[in-house]
């Protein structure tokens, strides 16, 4: 059981070792280096930049992801149901249809507020 | 192969060497061998794309390097990008910005884990296989996100935003798309969900479910029509904008990788895995697999790029309402069967 997590954890640090050993080993070897001011500019199709582009961003990132949060956790209650749903049968079959009309009634509401619009 | 493993770990025990040691070799191994197959199917994936989308064009793609139809025109591509100069723009990040390929190559790696090539051809088959892949190909936003703030590039900052916005809109009606499948198996497990499709695949029962799964898997790989975080005519390339050298080919190279996973997940959850008659198990599930791929480069010139604001519309409007409408009619269907 735990060897198959120990899976997991080694592939993902030869994945990163397989970055490190590409970037910084192999290439760094092979590839010339040669910075130049105006090479290292940030990219703007060749105009100066402005500022920094490290500013705030729309409001409606944020509410997309709110919404997400909703259904990210309903997703969470839903896997171990839907796993044994054979079982459970009737009874739990109809308590999850509840949940799940709760929950649509909160969707329901945002996409009446407009969270759900790209450009309110 | 049993028997072979047994000795391995013998001799270890006879040199009195604590039997951690043999185990992480071997996982090693089998890490570099995914790593190997990843490589030489991404670059047949890439060169394969590169013919398609030339014939779709009537045009040749690549004819010379090689010999045979350019066969080789990936490899030459690879070492080309391995010996470009790497350019990191002064603005950025640079811890962030070197972390951001590896955070997504080692989320498509790890993702291969429960990928179930054959009856005996599977990494781990862990319990929980489809949730883990759930959550492992989540890890690929987080990188998104990372190299394109890092990058301090406006171009790069909307296009990693705008990714986050559609992996979070598209990860809902993919989760519950897959849901009827569980709810029909009794399982999460990778093997068990094959098995059970012995008599009848699950594409005809759970067809709405392999549709949506389908189209939001796209979104999930930022394929076109669902490529708004990369969208070259306005974005140039979206998040992987300062990325050059070696660094984008990692991107590149996970990002194909992606798509084979989504493509494998399809193959195990929809089409039967390695079911199929005469051929070998793992031929019929890459047969399988290649075949999604293909759709997927088919759709990708054939149609047109949507619009953000219907993007959104789509994954929230249209793809989560039916995925839930898709799962009450197949638990209503299961309970009046018992």
């Amino acid at each position: 059981m735990a060897a198959d997590y120990a899976y997991v954890g080694v592939f993902l640090i030869v994945g990163l070792l397989f970055v490190v050993v590409n970037i910084d080993v192999l290439s760094r070897l092979l590839r010339p280096s040669n910075p130049l001011p105006e090479k290292s500019k940030t990219y703007e199709c060749g105009e100066d930049p402005i500022g920094i582009s490290w500013i705030r961003v729309h409001i409606r990132y944020y509410l997309y992801a709110l919404v997400y949060v909703i259904f990210a956790v309903e997703t969470i209650y839903l896997i171990p149901w839907a796993v044994v749903f054979r079982e459970l049968g009737l009874f739990a079959f109809v308590e999850m249809m509840l949940f799940i009309a709760i929950l649509f009634v909160g969707f329901a509401y945002a996409w009446k507020k407009g969270a759900l619009e790209w450009v309110a | 192969m049993e028997k072979t493993l047994e000795r391995f770990y013998a001799a270890f025990a006879a040199l009195g060497i604590p039997w951690i040691v043999p185990q992480l070799i071997l996982m090693l191994v089998v890490a570099s061998l995914v790593i190997l197959f990843i490589s030489v199917s991404v670059m047949f994936m890439i060169w394969w794309e590169r013919k398609i989308s030339a014939h779709i064009q009537v045009r040749y793609g690549p004819m010379r390097v090689g010999g045979w139809h350019g066969w080789a025109q990936s490899l030459a591509d690879g070492i080309k990008l391995l010996i470009k100069e790497d350019v990191i723009p002064a603005g950025a990040d640079k811890l962030v910005f070197a972390l951001a390929p590896m955070v997504v190559f080692a989320a498509a790696l790890a993702a291969y884990v429960i990928i179930p090539f054959g009856p005996n051809l599977i990494v781990r088959d862990l319990n929980i296989g489809v949730l883990f892949y759930i959550s492992i190909s989540s890890l690929t936003v987080v990188g998104i996100i990372m190299a394109g703030w890092s990058s301090n590039n406006k171009y790069s900052v909307l296009g990693a935003l705008r990714s986050a916005a559609q992996a979070v809109s598209y990860e809902v009606p993919l989760v519950v798309s897959i849901l009827g499948v569980i709810m029909t198996v009794g399982s999460l497990s990778m093997i068990q969900i094959v098995e059970a499709q012995q008599r009848i695949w699950f594409v005809i029962p759970q067809f709405a479910g392999f549709l949506i799964y389908l189209t939001a898997a796209l979104a999930e790989c930022n394929r076109l029509p669902f490529d708004i975080p990369e969208a070259e005519s306005e974005l140039v390339a979206g998040f992987h904008v300062e990325y050059s050298g070696m660094r984008f080919a990692i991107f590149f190279l996970a990002e194909y990788a992606n798509m084979f996973t989504v493509a494998a997940i399809a193959t195990t959850l929809f089409l039967g895995g390695w079911h199929g008659p005469l051929l070998p198990p793992w031929l019929w599930f890459l047969i399988k697999t290649y075949f999604i791929i293909f759709v997927m480069m088919w759709l990708r010139w054939t149609l047109a790029r949507l619009r953000v604001d219907q993007l959104m519309n789509l994954g929230w409007k249209v793809l989560l309402p039916l995925a839930f409408l898709n799962m009450g009619i197949t638990g209503v269907v299961l309970v009046l069967r018992g």
